[in-house]
């Protein structure tokens, strides 16, 4: 078999700072034609007595250094990238057209609101549509990304008891399966974590939370499909058992791949949300651009969202501060703007009955994957499951091969390793996330790339615990890497 | 994985801590199913010498390369003791955990706590459980 990843050309890289020779510059200034000042008499003594240590770089340097190093990337445009939870679906390179269009990528987030009509449109109707498509009130945009939204979030629910003078609940509950955002968002807020063990089947039981729904607890955050890719079925009683309690329900909507077209947050009882555009809304990740986390909230919590939101009025859009019980802004201006953009011209782009396809082909693709893994790996839960799947290195026991093995002999095989030792609950977890971009063809290469390695595991087991064999540079030392990190370049020391 | 050691003249808990007896002090680490579990430890935070713990509740965090889990007290007490080499070399929990492993010394607040600990031989079957489940 042709493996995807091969020896090209592989460039080493310096550091810009070692590449940095005294008086080499990317531009000319031209002479002053404006009076000089003394910077000194401004600064006074704050002004520093030597100069930053900078790179010197020519501009062909810098375009060659950040050039070399992007062809280091595992990226997805360069092939199926199934890290679990993160849903790393293709993102449409019309997003990027429409983005750049003058009309949103020159507006100034300042202008007054008459002049960017067209931007404060599109907001207006992205709140809309995520408001739609999630079964909730309202939405605002400002977040920057999921653990922002999931802040925001929970200020909304510290805000909305405290309103009602509901002082006692200082706890959330958190379900083991969680993702870590959930219980750091809560304790950011100065709320102490209750976990709640998910049963057996790998899903939440309402017993379990109903035991431990008491007048001290604030809400209960749930992820629906969970990380397990379970859809939990008692989402509905459990949103009950936290209302009777007095408590709110906050959805992490960072599975919400799993439900477009077919079920909403807002119908299971859920008060308050994010949407991660990033995962479920084909904008970038990472190195691509910002992330981009919304928070949708039912009428009750409208009240404390984020100043300001966009309303329409006689006059048009315009941006309204005037909510006195706010919980404030979270974003400079308007949030991720170029972000929501693409949201937009992707939701726009698919439609209605677009984006249920995408959801079923992302549920149909994960369940292929299970069924074609089942004979090859250990699965901890076997049932039907949504967008992800997860299998483990528990069948490989005997053969000493780890799932920190198998993610890096993928690499070899042209993937980037799915996320990981990731839910906890499972130990040697391997978290497979398709998305729906991959074709047939595209996830059966993958599928014979971990057969492979499963069987490799058992007939020539070394050369799968010293991989990656392919790549620029061997197996890492990240054990090494975490307890005695290198955090900062530091210039060489002159000799005294 | 290897052979789990679980040496006899020790308590467990569930929750993969070991505690030994020593007069009026009891020493406290994690197992070697524990550190076996984790992988490679990278960092320790253990808790300030003269706090309360609670029997059951966090006193410190382990992290691993694989994950970031509390250290959960196995017993109530003062901490008279706190291993500060940890901070440095966390690889004694994987080289030596029962031995230069130790994370905290404990002024128990209640002397029978510790015998209603497992001992090693329910430890084991905690332990096997816990692999056949998988």
């Amino acid at each position: 078999m042709k493996r995807n990843a091969s020896r090209g050309l592989a460039y080493e890289e310096d550091l810009l700072f070692e590449l940095s020779r005294p008086g080499r510059r990317g531009a000319d200034t031209p002479a002053y034609d404006i009076p000089r000042v003394d910077v000194e008499d401004l600064l006074g003594g704050l002004l520093r007595d030597d100069v930053a240590a900078l790179p010197e770089v020519s501009e062909v340097d810098v375009v060659r250094h950040f050039t070399r190093m992007s062809t280091w990337n595992a990226a997805v445009d360069l092939g199926l990238y199934p890290l679990g939870s993160c849903t790393m679906k293709y993102n449409p390179k019309v997003n990027e057209r429409v983005a750049r269009l003058p009309g949103f990528s020159h507006a100034h987030p300042m202008a007054p609101a008459v002049d960017n009509q067209g931007l404060l449109g599109l907001c207006f109707e992205l709140e809309q549509w995520l408001a739609e498509i999630s079964g909730m009130d309202r939405v605002t945009l400002q977040p920057a990304a999921g653990a922002q939204g999931e802040l925001a979030g929970i200020m909304m629910i510290r805000a909305y008891h405290e309103q009602r003078g509901d002082t006692r609940r200082q706890k959330v509950l958190v379900p083991d399966s969680a993702h870590g955002t959930n219980p750091a968002s809560a304790a950011l807020n100065g709320y102490d974590i209750v976990a709640v063990p998910s049963g057996e089947d790998g899903i939440l039981h309402p017993e379990a939370v109903a035991e431990r729904m008491t007048d001290e607890i604030a809400a209960l955050m749930i992820t629906n499909p969970n990380t397990l890719g379970l859809f939990e079925s008692h989402i509905a009683e459990l949103c009950d058992v936290v209302h009777a309690g007095g408590g709110l329900v906050y959805g992490d909507g960072a599975n919400l791949n799993a439900l477009l077209g077919v079920s909403r947050p807002g119908d299971m009882g859920i008060d308050v949300m994010h949407y991660n555009l990033h995962k479920t809304f084909s904008t970038p990740h990472g190195g691509g651009g910002p992330g981009a986390g919304p928070v949708g909230i039912k009428a009750s919590l409208a009240p404390y969202l984020p100043t300001p939101v966009v309303e329409q009025g006689p006059d048009g859009f315009f941006w309204n501060h005037d909510l006195p019980d706010s919980i404030g802004r979270l974003h400079g201006n308007h949030g991720n703007v170029g972000m929501l953009v693409r949201a937009y011209t992707y939701i726009l782009a698919l439609g209605a009955e677009g984006l249920r396809r995408s959801t079923d082909l992302a549920v149909l693709n994960a369940n292929y994957l299970l069924a074609c893994l089942r004979e090859h790996y250990h699965v901890p839960i076997d049932r039907p499951v949504m967008h992800e799947c997860i299998v483990s290195d528990r069948g490989l026991a005997e053969t000493g091969i780890t799932t920190m093995d198998v993610a890096k002999r993928l690499i070899d095989h042209g993937y980037h390793p799915p996320t990981i030792y990731f839910p906890l609950i499972v130990a040697g977890a391997m978290m497979i996330e398709p998305t729906e971009s991959e074709s047939l063809e595209g996830l059966d290469r993958f599928v014979e790339a971990l057969v492979e390695i499963a069987d490799e595991a058992r007939t020539d087991p070394e050369t799968v615990r010293t991989a990656p064999h392919h790549t620029r540079h061997r197996r890492l030392d990240e054990t090494r890497a975490a307890r005695k990190p290198i955090l900062r370049w530091q210039p060489p020391t002159e000799p005294a | 994985m290897s052979e789990i050691q679980i040496p006899d003249a020790l308590r467990y808990s569930k929750e993969d801590e070991w505690v030994r007896a020593e007069g009026d002090r009891a020493t406290i680490g994690v197992t070697d199913y524990a550190q076996q579990q984790l992988g490679d430890i990278v960092f320790i935070e253990l808790p300030e010498v003269g706090r309360q713990i609670e029997a059951g509740e966090p006193f410190g965090v382990i992290e691993s390369v694989k994950a970031v889990s509390d250290l959960f007290a196995p017993i109530g007490g003062e901490i008279v003791e706190v291993n500060q080499g940890l901070t440095e070399g966390p690889e004694a929990v994987n080289e030596d955990c029962y031995g230069d492993g130790w994370m905290i010394v404990v002024a128990p607040s209640d002397s029978g706590a510790i015998e209603a600990l497992l001992d090693a031989s329910a430890y084991g079957t905690h332990c096997q459980e816990r692999e056949d489940q998988g």
